[in-house]
């Protein structure tokens, strides 16, 4: 490192002082003048424009989608529309894997009993194992394997701008970037994917808000617990032929509860631990493509089932194992699920909830698709062998074990609200670098999921309506 | 030694963006605004060949990706989207730095040909920090539809240098692309990059900076471009050429008079 | 007869009008001037987003929406041809 080199830098710096900030700033301006002077010129003698029909047509689409009085309509409408095939699509598929799946694990019983394994293999492996897997599988992947090529669609279409356009202004009151508005649509598809998305937010503080945040929308995982439940419990008030519209609406405002807790909690951030000055913001309004309908549709259809699959092998088949193994080995005369449900049984009863769902939450880490099944083999190992291959069974094994709507809707809430899932907090990690931050991630929403769960619930219980 | 000599001083250069280069690679940058389409592009010339990670102490994301067109190794880097060079964000900064610093043998500017002025702006700037630039005119489809019709042999004549014109959705003029970016980075065409001309009293200041920081800088650095900074009071790519000159992998000495840069 | 300067934010939709100059410093000032705002550029309001904000402009041939606090620091002339047709909305 010679002198030399700290000879240029202080020519260098000697000749900025020469110049006023004021006349910088006249030749900056002058500058961007000169270039876009040439670039005005050059584009005149090489660019034609005709009749610009799609840029009308565009404008006419745009006119209608963000006008006063269809923006918000259809922006729910749209929300619901693709809640609604999600749930209504599924259904066939989830049957009939379901039911293959279900013949398959007959098949596989048969052949330990006629190896004559042991008990506790065939527990472990059938009943923990692939039955984790299996449910998985059957309820978890058609509603996901539907949505994402969905919500890819609308998203190459170029829609997402347009919400952004819509909901700017609420963002802007909650203190927090304009573009979170895009980074909270992304976290629909996966909460990682949407906590990478917030990498298009400049500022490191709208960022980390933005990151923080980004748990509260539910992300695909979380889809069919969401969507299960409402059926269940509360589709099932209506008649049946409107059961799935009731289910949709549910979901829908489960969802503005969630973009509304979004907002809350920005501002909360923004007041408090993450305070400072917000950032400028443009958006950009694309012109909307026509989406490659086949490609997407096949391409998001394989990805997402390959994602999934990999998933329940990965990360479903070994908690099913574990959940058998707990829910089976005894201490005393109580299994250890039910010695930690015990312990959790007074918490959870002031949430709602019971031990055994808010066991599920935290075995359900590592992935939320699996906090459902945890749950059903929970119970179902403390109880009779059920055949599960309908809601209906899963509705009688909920109510068996003392289920009722507020149980129904705190699990819910809870789901919506709590720690974002393993793979999310490594993903916080890795672009926060701070493991401070990362235990925020995982510690505001869970205390967000309590106080919310536990108002409700004790509002309930104040009002005697359970 | 007077070291102007691009191979000589290149290798410290990458590894200061963190790249690792095999024999005789070649290193292609990828500019352009948002939103026209250089993801595709990205995506349509490295196929799956490619590697996400970040910028060495940015949280700036970077995807790199390789390919070979006719017998030459190249790796692709992708520079943020940015709108220009000149204002001081992350994305911006990062993309300058490699732009001057990490001299690429070529640059590919994606444009928008929707949106044909305000792409300009990006192109101009880039061609001002390096000659070995090569337009893709991308969206032509879209500007098609779109009843714009854009003329890329009188865009290349006005800007002297080849712009070539794709679709990259569909895999058009993709060929055509690896063809000129190849033959400009090897010097087989030579461009003539159409220089901006500022208001006379930005020139003038210009060129009397100019002659005073010429005997302080290294050749590769395009002193204009330099000055004109200064005159704007962007301090932070002068910080970064100060940054990466002192991290010793070039030095300025004094040799027979004048000061040299080597190794 | 000068011609009246107004701030972006007070351009009625559907109108045009022509950049006079900035009040906006620092970073904002070079993003609005990276983005085309230079003196003398054409811009036309498009629409407003159902919330009131922000506001979406025509900006050399690309359509990018813009807050009201931000319109509020560019200054412009209207469009001659516009001048008598349109009237004041906020």
């Amino acid at each position: 490192m010679g002198t030399l080199n700290s000879t240029l830098s202080s020519l260098l710096s000697s000749i900025n002082q020469e110049i006023s900030a004021k006349e910088q700033q006249k030749i900056r301006d002058s500058i961007v003048s000169s270039i876009y002077s040439c670039a005005e010129e050059i584009s005149r003698k090489a660019a034609h424009h005709k009749i610009d029909r799609r840029f009308e047509l565009d404008q006419k689409i745009d006119n209608i989608i963000t006008s006063r009085m269809f923006g918000i309509p259809i922006m729910l409408a749209l929300l619901g529309v693709i809640l609604w095939l999600t749930i209504a699509g599924a259904n066939y598929p989830s049957q009939l894997l379901a039911n293959s799946l279900f013949w398959f694990e007959g098949q596989l019983t048969g052949f330990f009993v006629m190896v004559n394994a042991p008990d506790w293999l065939h527990g472990v492996l059938v009943l923990g194992m692939y039955r984790g897997l299996a449910w998985v599988v059957s309820v978890m992947l058609p509603p996901m394997a539907i949505f994402f090529p969905l919500f890819t669609l609308l998203e190459d279409l170029g829609y997402l701008p347009r919400v952004a356009f819509i909901l700017d202004r609420y963002f802007k009151k909650a203190c927090a970037h304009g573009k979170q508005a895009l980074t909270m649509c992304m976290g629909f598809g996966c909460n990682a994917a949407g906590v990478i998305s917030c990498r298009i937010i400049e500022s490191p503080r709208e960022r980390l808000i933005a990151v923080l945040t980004n748990v509260f929308v539910p992300c695909n995982g979380r889809f069919p617990t969401l969507i299960s439940l409402s059926m269940i419990f509360i589709g099932g008030l209506g008649a049946a032929a409107y059961s799935t519209a009731v289910a949709t609406a549910v979901v829908v405002l489960l969802i503005l509860l969630g973009v509304g807790i979004t907002l809350l909690i920005s501002w909360l951030l923004s007041k408090t631990v993450l305070r400072g000055e917000p950032s400028f913001f443009t958006l950009e309004l694309p012109p909307y493509r026509k989406p490659q309908l086949g490609r997407i549709l096949i391409r998001s259809l394989l990805d997402r089932t390959i994602f999934v699959l990999m998933r329940a092998i990965v990360v479903a088949a070994p908690a099913g194992a574990i959940t058998w193994i707990l829910a089976n080995t005894y201490i005393g005369d109580l299994s250890i699920i039910a010695h930690l449900a015990g312990w959790l049984d007074p918490f959870a009863f002031l949430l709602g909830l019971d031990g055994i769902i808010l066991l599920a939450f935290i075995l359900g880490l590592p992935a939320n698709e699996i906090v459902l099944p945890i749950m059903i083999m929970s119970y179902l190992s403390a109880g009779a062998m059920l055949e599960l291959d309908s809601l209906t069974a899963l509705r009688t094994l909920l109510i068996d074990n003392g289920w009722t709507w507020l149980t129904a809707l705190s699990t819910m809430l809870f789901s919506l609200l709590h720690f974002p899932c393993g793979t999310t907090l490594l993903t916080i990690y890795k672009e926060t670098k701070s493991l401070k931050w990362t235990a925020f991630a995982a510690l505001m929403p869970l205390g967000t999921a309590v106080i919310v769960t536990f108002a409700i619930a004790q509002l309930a219980f104040l009002l005697g309506l359970v | 030694m007077n070291v102007t000599d691009k191979s000589l001083c290149t290798a410290a250069a990458y590894e200061a963006f963190g790249l690792r280069l095999s024999k005789n690679q070649l290193v292609i940058a990828l500019a352009g605004n948002p939103n026209t389409g250089k993801s595709t592009v990205f995506n349509a010339l490295t196929g799956l060949k490619q590697h996400t990670g970040n910028w060495p102490g940015k949280t700036v994301l970077r995807a790199e990706g390789t390919f070979v067109h006719r017998n030459k190794k190249i790796l692709l880097v992708d520079l943020p989207g940015t709108y220009s060079l000149l204002a001081t964000s992350a994305d911006e900064q990062v993309a300058r730095d490699f732009l001057c610093l990490g001299r690429p043998h070529a640059v590919i500017v994606v444009a928008d040909a929707t949106c044909l002025e305000r792409n300009l702006n990006l192109v101009l700037q880039v061609m001002e920090i390096t000659p070995k630039v090569v337009v893709c005119v991308n969206l032509m489809d879209e500007a098609a539809r779109r009843g714009i019709k854009v003329d890329t042999e009188v865009l290349s004549r006005e800007l002297g240098v080849p712009c070539i014109p794709t679709v990259a959705r569909d895999g058009k003029g993709l060929t055509e692309l690896k063809d000129a970016v190849l033959d400009v980075a090897r010097g087989v065409i030579v461009t003539s990059p159409r220089q901006v001309s500022y208001e006379p009293y930005v020139e003038q200041a210009a060129a009397r900076i100019e002659s005073r920081i010429r005997p302080y800088l290294p050749g590769w650095v395009n002193h204009r471009w330099v000055a004109l900074r200064l005159l704007e009071g962007d301090m932070s790519i002068i910080k970064a050429i100060i940054d990466h000159l002192g991290n010793g992998s070039e030095q300025l000495l004094l040799q027979e008079g004048s000061a040299v840069w080597a190794r | 007869m000068t011609d009246t300067i107004l701030p972006l934010s007070q351009l009625p939709k559907g109108a045009s009008g022509t950049v006079k100059y900035l009040t906006a410093q620092g970073q904002v000032r070079r993003h609005l001037l990276d983005l085309g705002l230079v003196a003398g550029s054409r811009i036309e309001s498009i629409r407003r987003s159902p919330t009131g904000d922000p506001t979406a402009f025509n900006i050399r041939g690309a359509i990018i929406a813009l807050r009201n606090e931000d319109a509020d620091q560019i200054f412009i002339t209207l469009d001659k041809t516009m001048e008598g047709k349109n009237e004041c909305h906020r």
